[in-house]
């Protein structure tokens, strides 16, 4: 018998007790808790994802799409010369004030590459008010999980109010389970010392979210 | 579960080892007492918590009910995504078949994210008997590692440590494995979490292979779920070609739509975050991202024979979010390496001797590591009736009984050393089924009271050293009821 036989027997004796006729899925999981807390105009869900972003370390900067450019030049600029990686679909618009010698526009080839680059510059599938949360799903203004993780400065570009939305039920509806998701809620931090959150360990350790609208 | 833990001593003596060191019960003070202030917060900023916890029972008992097709249909997903699912029965098949999946890669190392289950299964020690290194990358289970300790919390495993303990492990280890920690380290948690990210760079940047754990897999599409802070679960995740995933069966959730209870509960209840930092979710492979290679190795190794017990099966429904560890007032003076398990505290105390049975001295005398205060049921987020199941699994050790062990059925004998309280038990049933008897001697103790001794003589001696005997009143309820007509007569 191989052992994936064994275990459904063992778990179909285990359940022997378990009657045929039980509810089913839908009717067994009351759905009572709510679809997001409180009630916010869409002005207010913006300020509370900027709220909640920051209180988790993340900077977070406001801008409209025209100076957006200057705002990514300057975010850049104030870490001095340096390789900046952008996903191959990044709108070229938001790089187009920035030193253009300056940046691979190509998905690096090794591990050890990618660590030779400073900052990278995406785009984001959406962003949660609530938690204070951006998700990134590969998407190619996104590009593949590992250039946001290798890099110690991440610049992450949100959408207002078009990305956001208000909780992670409502997000769990927008996002595809198919595609490789990463859930960023500010830097890279442990809590493993004297359980006290400290920022910076392996991921970025600046985590800059601009919210342009 | 693996012998990592044989001849552990029973919970009383190694909780009486603990609680002479200062310095640990210090530490463990300080972390418990931190984060449950945190937690109360974080869970209060949401009105509807009572309502996700029920969700959240709702879903893993539903889940559990129906354990077999749900499991037959996450396989499905999963090799319907590119990954290809392997069965274990036990932690030696699991141990076999990850190092049979390691050494087909043609490497010798692998870079692990902190996971319970192949700490359970004691897969670091499998596979350094093959020859395999496996590299510990999460903080607290680097601390670990490198101290040649045991994990004591399931979030925190290093919780027993304090700031400038670490600094010295960091300092003397770090050379042996790698990169040596940067000179004049001191013990400000920042330059800890530093000196570890300058150590752990080089491995993840060179490893061709990661395992992990998960947190939640969900059988409609074939995803895990791993929930972490530092980034080095995306690492492991991510930068290896092959990712081997060791996940125990009870870890499924039937939809994606699941995802959004547990998404909000576990991280308030462990880290008394709005959200942890990190949460990676993958579904099979990926083209160009992350591993081309993906295995699941489903692991049993005694969950189902907790499945076959009815009243102890809502175990299964943890999480392990660790809020039971924080709030629970014997773990805070006895710490985790009492337990004898990789799963300590309130949750351990339930688990391990259902995963292991009640066979060994440490596993007969967890369930009675607890005063059964409740505290841990109150913060469990999934709503595991711990003290139940704590009175349940007693009456087992004591009375024995029919339990399931590796799938089959057999009657446990009663265990040793309870001889005394099962007389005493005996004595009691048969006195509150004789009413005539019960009397007598209820008469005959009001009148001999002035005689009793305050405290008890033989084996009663030492429980009756820290307590007071109760006094037995001067006349017995029963005749004051019918003395006084159930006290309207105004006599006293």
């Amino acid at each position: 018998m191989s052992s994936r036989e064994r275990i459904l027997g063992r778990v179909r004796r285990a359940l022997a007790d378990v009657p045929g006729g039980e509810p089913s899925y839908e009717e067994a999981v009351g759905r009572g808790y709510l679809r997001e807390h409180g009630e916010r105009s869409i002005e207010e869900t913006v300020e509370l994802l900027a709220e909640n972003l920051a209180d988790y370390r993340a900077i977070v900067h406001r801008t409209d799409a025209e100076e957006l450019p200057l705002l990514i030049m300057r975010l850049l600029a104030a870490r001095g010369p340096q390789y900046v990686l952008v996903p191959p679909g990044l709108p070229p618009e938001w790089m187009s004030a920035a030193d253009p010698t300056r940046f691979h526009d190509r998905a690096v080839s090794t591990p050890h590459e990618l660590d030779k680059v400073e900052s990278v510059v995406t785009g984001c599938a959406l962003a949660i008010a609530e938690t204070g949360t951006i998700v990134l799903d590969g998407s190619p203004d996104q590009g593949r999980r590992r250039i946001t993780l290798v890099p110690d400065h991440h610049i992450c570009v949100v959408r207002v109010p078009e990305q956001v939305v208000s909780s992670v039920p409502q997000a769990m509806e927008r996002l595809n389970p198919a595609r490789p998701l990463t859930w960023i809620s500010g830097p890279s931090a442990t809590s493993d010392i004297e359980l006290d959150r400290v920022e910076g360990v392996h991921g970025p350790r600046t985590l800059e979210v601009i919210l342009v609208g | 579960m693996s012998g990592t833990y044989l001849g552990m001593p029973a919970f009383p003596k190694a909780a009486h080892e603990a609680v002479g060191n200062a310095t640990l019960r210090g530490n463990l003070r300080h972390a418990t007492h931190t984060i449950r202030g945190k937690r109360a917060k974080a869970v209060a900023e949401l009105d509807d918590w009572a309502e996700l916890r029920e969700a959240g029972k709702q879903i893993k008992d539903h889940t559990l009910r129906h354990l077999d097709r749900y499991l037959v249909q996450l396989e499905e997903s999963v090799t319907a995504a590119g990954g290809i699912v392997h069965w274990a029965a036990d932690a030696d098949e699991a141990n076999r078949i990850v190092a049979d999946l390691v050494k087909m890669t043609g490497e010798s190392e692998v870079v692990k994210v902190k996971s319970m289950a192949t700490q359970e299964i004691g897969l670091n020690e499998a596979l350094e008997a093959e020859g395999i290194r496996a590299y510990e990358t999460d903080l607290a289970e680097l601390i670990v590692q490198l101290g040649k300790d045991r994990p004591s919390h399931i979030l925190v495993p290093a919780i027993h440590r304090n700031r400038g303990e670490i600094r010295d492990i960091f300092a003397r280890e770090m050379s042996e494995w790698g990169r040596p920690a940067p000179e004049g380290l001191t013990d400000t948690p920042a330059e800890l979490a530093d000196a570890a990210r300058l150590h752990l760079r080089e491995k993840f940047l060179r490893a061709k292979v990661g395992v992990s754990g998960a947190n939640f897999m969900v059988a409609e599409t074939g995803t895990l779920v791993v929930v972490e802070s530092e980034g080095n679960g995306r690492m492991c995740l991510t930068l290896p070609e092959t990712l081997i995933s060791v996940v125990g069966i009870e870890k499924i959730v039937p939809t994606w739509r699941d995802l959004e209870v547990f998404l909000q509960t576990l991280p308030r209840s462990s880290t008394a975050e709005r959200m942890n930092p990190y949460t990676s979710t993958w579904t099979g492979t990926t083209d160009g991202d992350g591993p081309s290679a993906f295995h699941l190795v489903l692991l049993d190794n005694g969950r189902t024979d907790t499945l076959a017990d009815e009243v102890g099966r809502q175990a299964l429904r943890c999480i392990r979010c660790s809020a039971c560890l924080n709030v629970c007032p014997v773990y805070e003076r006895a710490g985790g390496h009492a337990y004898g398990s990789v799963y300590p505290g309130p949750i351990g105390a339930i688990l391990s001797p259902q995963l292991r049975g009640t066979q060994s001295e440490i596993d007969a005398s967890l369930p009675y590591a607890s005063s059964l205060c409740g505290a841990c049921y109150e913060v469990c987020p999934v709503a595991i009736d711990i003290p139940e199941v704590l009175v349940h699994l007693r009456e087992r050790v004591v009375e024995g009984g029919p339990v399931t062990r590796e799938g089959n059925k057999v009657v446990l004998k009663p265990a040793k050393g309870h001889a005394a309280e099962r007389a005493a038990m005996r004595a009691a049933r048969w006195a509150f089924s004789h009413p005539g008897a019960l009397r007598a001697g209820q008469r005959l103790a009001s009148r001999t009271r002035r005689l009793h001794p305050r405290s008890l003589p033989g084996p009663g001696k030492a429980w009756s050293g820290t307590r007071d005997l109760p006094a037995v009143p001067a006349e017995p309820f029963r005749d004051w009821w019918q003395r006084t007509h159930g006290g309207t007569d105004g006599a006293k």
